[in-house]
């Protein structure tokens, strides 16, 4: 693939070509200067494609009920992408990736498209290159993208600033309604699902969730969050989880403007694109020196702070220090 | 072996899979969790597997590796057909190493048919990892 052009890339990416679609996947993945070029051809403003994000904590069904949502998308004739992303390990950077063992069903569906991604250290529930990764598969022209996050705990939110509706998954068991009310993942979703409701508990937590969400002030867009109670080993209440993402989307594109949520988007990314590049051009021009190593040792030797470290090292590259931040 | 000391963001993807009926696959979990803490990014695709699901997930998933896993005696059926699926799709790029409990005198014939390398019950850990980083060919 590497002697391609980037124009014969995005072209056979746009045309759905599998292979072209997974070694761009993999060249983001690796941050390769190529992968960017392509990218950049592929770009297009947020458009029909409806985006839908599953996060919830781990074990909680979300990658049941991603297979459950893929099936009652193509039962709509509708072509779906799917990126799972789960974690890396910390200390071998291996990762067990087994989001699609749950979704084997739509393995040999051509309108299927599925990824699986490594956090590989990323904080947020998602991988680096998730965002990218959304955009190649639009570009091959899934009519659908959903983002399955790691399992989540109470505050990796990235997801909800990715996608447009955003599904958060509970458990009966996860807890008194002190959790429901907590900042965070809560507060994220358009949807709340309570999967596993054929399980002891789920009155009970069906109740703590519904005060919670009852108790917050009026929503600023005006979506007031639904709950879906769901089976999803069973296929339960798949229907009314579509019904609740499609009003959402209608809402969303009617009553808030499709603009409004592309904006935030792209502030986000924007940011995150300029740290990261920062990043790169600092430690690309450290690379060799020597220098990170002494600064690191001067540090751990308590010869200096590392605020004052990151201060002298940010004004080889820019004229005023962050003192003045 | 090299390219990947280059980039650290390189890393060697696996995909491991019961393929046919079978439904004996502590195995293949072993191996899975093995390869994880080996650094390895491990792709688990479960059980009752035919040949077609394992090579459109290899491509979906752009693996360096495809590692079918064997107890019911069904290797000599599906290898072959795992080997002419992946001609077909143009993955010579990729390391087919079968794995389970194969008799050891087909060893050679799955070698012979295009498999790259085979690992028997009590295998040792670490040849498998080694072999894997020495000879994954991209």
């Amino acid at each position: 693939m590497q002697e391609m052009t980037t124009e014969e890339w995005s072209r056979k990416v746009k045309e759905g070509d599998r292979r072209a679609v997974a070694k761009l996947i993999s060249a983001i993945e690796r941050k390769e200067k190529i992968a960017r070029e392509v990218l950049k051809l592929l770009y297009k403003p947020v458009g029909k494609t409806v985006t839908v994000g599953v996060t919830g904590s781990a074990g909680s069904g979300k990658s049941c009920l991603v297979s459950c949502l893929i099936t009652a998308f193509r039962k709509r004739g509708k072509t779906v992408g799917v990126v799972a992303v789960d974690p890396s390990s910390p200390f071998t950077g291996g990762a067990f990736l087994a989001d699609r063992l749950r979704m084997q069903a739509h393995g040999r569906d051509k309108g299927v498209y599925m990824r699986s991604m490594a956090s590989r250290g990323y904080l947020g529930g998602i991988a680096r290159g998730t965002v990218d990764v959304m955009r190649v598969i639009e570009a091959m022209g899934s009519d659908v993208v959903i983002v399955e996050t790691v399992g989540t705990g109470q505050d990796e939110v990235e997801v909800a600033r990715l996608v447009q509706t955003c599904i958060v998954v509970l458990t009966p068991n996860m807890g008194d309604d002190i959790q429901a009310m907590k900042a965070g993942i809560m507060e994220i979703a358009q949807v709340v699902v309570l999967n596993k409701s054929d399980m002891p508990g789920k009155e009970k937590a069906l109740l703590d969730v519904e005060i919670a969400l009852k108790m917050r002030s009026a929503p600023e867009d005006g979506w007031y969050v639904p709950i879906v109670l769901t089976v999803a080993t069973e296929e339960k209440g798949i229907d009314k989880l579509l019904e609740q993402i499609e009003k959402h989307q209608s809402h969303l594109r009617k009553c808030v403007g499709l603009r409004k949520f592309a904006f935030r988007k792209a502030e986000k990314e924007g940011s995150v694109l300029v740290k990261d590049e920062i990043e790169r051009i600092i430690f690309d021009h450290l690379k060799g020196t020597g220098l990170r190593r002494k600064y690191l040792d001067r540090i751990v030797d308590g010869e200096i702070d590392p605020y004052t470290a990151v201060e002298e090292v940010l004004s080889l590259f820019f004229k005023k220090s962050s003192k003045e931040g | 072996m090299n390219k990947i000391k280059e980039n650290k963001d390189r890393k060697i993807k696996v995909l491991v899979s019961k393929v046919g009926l079978d439904g004996h696959d502590r195995g293949a979990k072993v191996i899975c969790s093995l390869l994880k803490e080996a650094g390895m990014e491990v792709i688990y695709l479960g059980m009752y597997q035919m040949p077609k699901d394992v090579i459109d997930a290899a491509i979906d998933e752009d693996v360096d590796v495809i590692g079918p896993s064997f107890l019911s005696g069904e290797h000599l059926v599906y290898t072959p057909i795992i080997v002419e699926e992946m001609k077909k799709a143009g993955l010579d790029d990729v390391l087919l190493v079968v794995g389970g409990v194969i008799p050891v005198e087909d060893i050679s014939t799955l070698k012979k048919m295009g498999v790259d390398e085979v690992f028997t019950a009590g295998s040792l850990t670490a040849p498998i990892i080694q072999y894997i980083k020495e000879n994954i060919r991209r």
